[in-house]
């Protein structure tokens, strides 16, 4: 919960979060080191020197430090749970469903479980999916298009495989398809991070929605292009928005063209915790206005209505999450006990 | 190398020194193709050495572990050309280090293979699409910084659409606007022949801009260099921490310097 000055009191949904296990007890190969290390390079580079981590608490934090980090000394109200597998690189995978799963069981109120599927893995993944979904009533999935599995270095959304997965899931209910991209996609001679693929199948599934973490980066060209195109393509600001710290110049500029071409109902906050942790982020989204010269360029303002809707609107709907019922439980939990009392008191 | 640079310097050592200057401002004209910057201003080339036989080695690392293999293969590829071109070369060794496909992409400039050569099943054509995608791409950022340039001294939109490239290159401007204007006629080419009487500013098909919608035109290229611009800062961010971290590397002289080849020359 995040309470402005003048006691307006904006719910927050993180649409990107995750709980992993990168630590050298669990990496297989030099893969997964590198991944790791990628990660913490991306941390270490665009946090404010002040919320930088050791490297060691990095590769493996527990779930109080998450759950301390993202509700109680920063501003999510809830956290959606997005899983990367990398079973080729980690011996008991990254951050699986499963291991999601227990950080949702503890805090069934704040979690939203995400899943995940990977069309390589035929019949058998079709089945599992089904099982995944029937065990934690799944809305979401998250994709890594470039994960690695065995000799395949990744695939696309447009594959038939992809297809038959997509159906199911929607057969499944499963509507909010996160797609991340990542460099290795095949053949290896053509545009690694195209959202081509995304166009295509953003056209056939018209009632599933594609939230395109990363918002396309580094395609915000073409992704914005595909997103005007398409009413069922979103933005995750995740690695966008802490841009905001170290380059606000630029982020004023993503931000714009992103509210211009996508505009402010299909533009989601995500922390991409641990990479980047809630409370600095959004301390420096809401002081954020988007300087003068660049507003008469492209007429976007990033207005109170339009950061709320980012921040936790737009995923509420997404989520199908009835705001102020949330609230009410998460009040009754004790959720908002260390806050100021006046934050949830009745106006 | 630099340890050499004594005031009594023997004419083997100044012949070396010019040599390696040589090098490096060739490598200075090798861009990445997404950024449209140099690979020797993102500070990717950790190494250019020449030996006493006129061989050439060649050392680079890149932001990421991940960064993608045809990018990471065109700048390879691109620094063996530049650098095989010069008369007195005997031979140039490019080696990529610390990326996922390092020893593929190092085994294959090794033996010379094009890309598909080296990639076998896992790439299905050659990377000309893909260079030619990228230099439309600078041309456009290119075109739209002299755009704004022009306009922002005053120029009208009518004036600037009926420029031809003989008018373009006659135009009185400041320092940074020709500046702006060379960058712009090296990509010219890239979208339309460069004939003296052809119009200076053209769209990715090549058609002439019109004064209609030149607004919307302008505004639709900025997309191309946020992206660029944003690229560039995550790539240089990312770059300095990858190797502060884990890999101390002294940056020759070049480091802090955007013309290397002005540091070189003893």
């Amino acid at each position: 919960m995040y309470r402005t000055a003048k006691g307006e009191e904006i719910f927050v949904i993180d649409g990107h979060t995750h709980f992993w296990d990168g630590s050298p007890a669990n990496q297989k190969n030099i893969h997964g080191k590198q991944f790791i290390e990628c990660f913490y390079a991306y941390h270490s580079n665009l946090s404010p020197p002040s919320e930088k981590w050791e490297k060691e608490k990095f590769e493996k934090y527990d779930a109080k430090t998450m759950f301390d980090d993202l509700f109680v000394t920063g501003y999510d109200d809830m956290a959606i749970l997005q899983p990367t597998y990398l079973t080729d690189f980690y011996k008991n995978g990254f951050n699986t469903t499963e291991r999601n799963s227990a950080m949702k069981k503890n805090h069934p109120d704040r979690f939203i479980l995400n899943g995940a599927f990977d069309p390589r893995d035929g019949t058998k993944g079709l089945e599992d999916l089904h099982a995944l979904s029937e065990k934690h009533k799944l809305k979401g999935v998250k994709l890594y298009t470039a994960e690695w599995r065995g000799e395949s270095k990744g695939y696309t959304l447009s594959d038939k495989a992809s297809y038959k997965y997509l159906e199911a899931a929607q057969k499944l209910g499963i509507k909010n398809i996160h797609v991340h991209k990542g460099p290795t996609i095949l053949p290896l001679n053509r545009d690694a991070f195209d959202v081509a693929d995304i166009d295509d199948v953003a056209t056939s599934f018209q009632d599933l929605n594609f939230i395109v973490e990363h918002c396309g980066l580094p395609r915000l060209d073409d992704f914005c292009w595909i997103a005007t195109q398409e009413t069922n393509v979103y933005a995750g600001l995740a690695v966008a928005l802490p841009f905001i710290h170290s380059r606000p110049g630029y982020f004023a500029h993503v931000i714009s063209e992103l509210l211009f071409w996508v505009g402010p109902d299909k533009i989601l906050y995500g922390s991409d915790y641990a990479i980047w942790t809630p409370k600095w982020l959004i301390d420096k989204f809401m002081a954020f206005e988007i300087p003068a010269d660049v507003t008469k360029e492209t007429g976007s303002v990033l207005s109170m209505e339009t950061k709320t809707k980012i921040l936790g609107l737009n995923a509420a709907r997404l989520y199908g999450i009835d705001v102020e019922a949330q609230k009410k439980k998460i009040k009754a939990g004790g959720g908002y006990a260390h806050l100021p009392e006046a934050v949830h008191a009745p106006r | 190398m630099k340890g050499g640079a004594e005031k009594v310097e023997l004419p083997q050592n100044r012949q070396s020194h010019d040599r390696q200057a040589e090098i490096w401002a060739c490598l200075q004209g090798v861009m990445d193709p997404e950024l449209d910057e140099s690979v020797t201003d993102l500070n990717f080339v950790a190494k250019a050495d020449v030996d006493s036989e006129n061989r050439v080695y060649i050392e680079f690392r890149l932001p990421t572990y991940w960064c993608a293999a045809n990018f990471s293969f065109l700048m390879a590829d691109d620094m063996r050309r530049v650098v095989s071109a010069l008369d007195w070369v005997k031979g140039v060794s490019v080696v990529l280090g610390e990326h996922m496909y390092a020893d593929k992409i190092n085994a294959g400039l090794a033996k010379g293979l094009s890309f598909q050569e080296t990639f076998g099943v896992e790439a299905d054509g050659n990377l000309d699409d893909l260079r030619q995608t990228f230099l439309v791409k600078a041309y456009q950022r290119r075109q739209v910084a002299l755009l704004n340039h022009l306009l922002g001294v005053g120029h009208s939109p009518e004036t600037i659409v009926a420029l031809t490239l003989m008018e373009l290159g006659c135009l009185p401007v400041d320092d940074e606007g020709g500046k702006l204007v060379r960058r712009y006629l090296e990509r010219r080419a890239v979208v339309g022949p460069l004939r003296a009487d052809e119009p200076a500013f053209v769209d990715a098909e090549g058609a002439r801009l019109k004064t209609d919608g030149f607004a919307a035109y302008v505004s639709g290229l900025r997309r191309v260099c946020v992206n660029a611009e944003f690229n560039g800062a995550l790539c240089r961010g990312l770059l300095s921490v990858r190797f502060d971290l884990e890999t101390p590397f002294v940056p020759k002289s070049k480091a802090s310097s955007k013309t290397p080849d002005s540091q070189h020359v003893p």
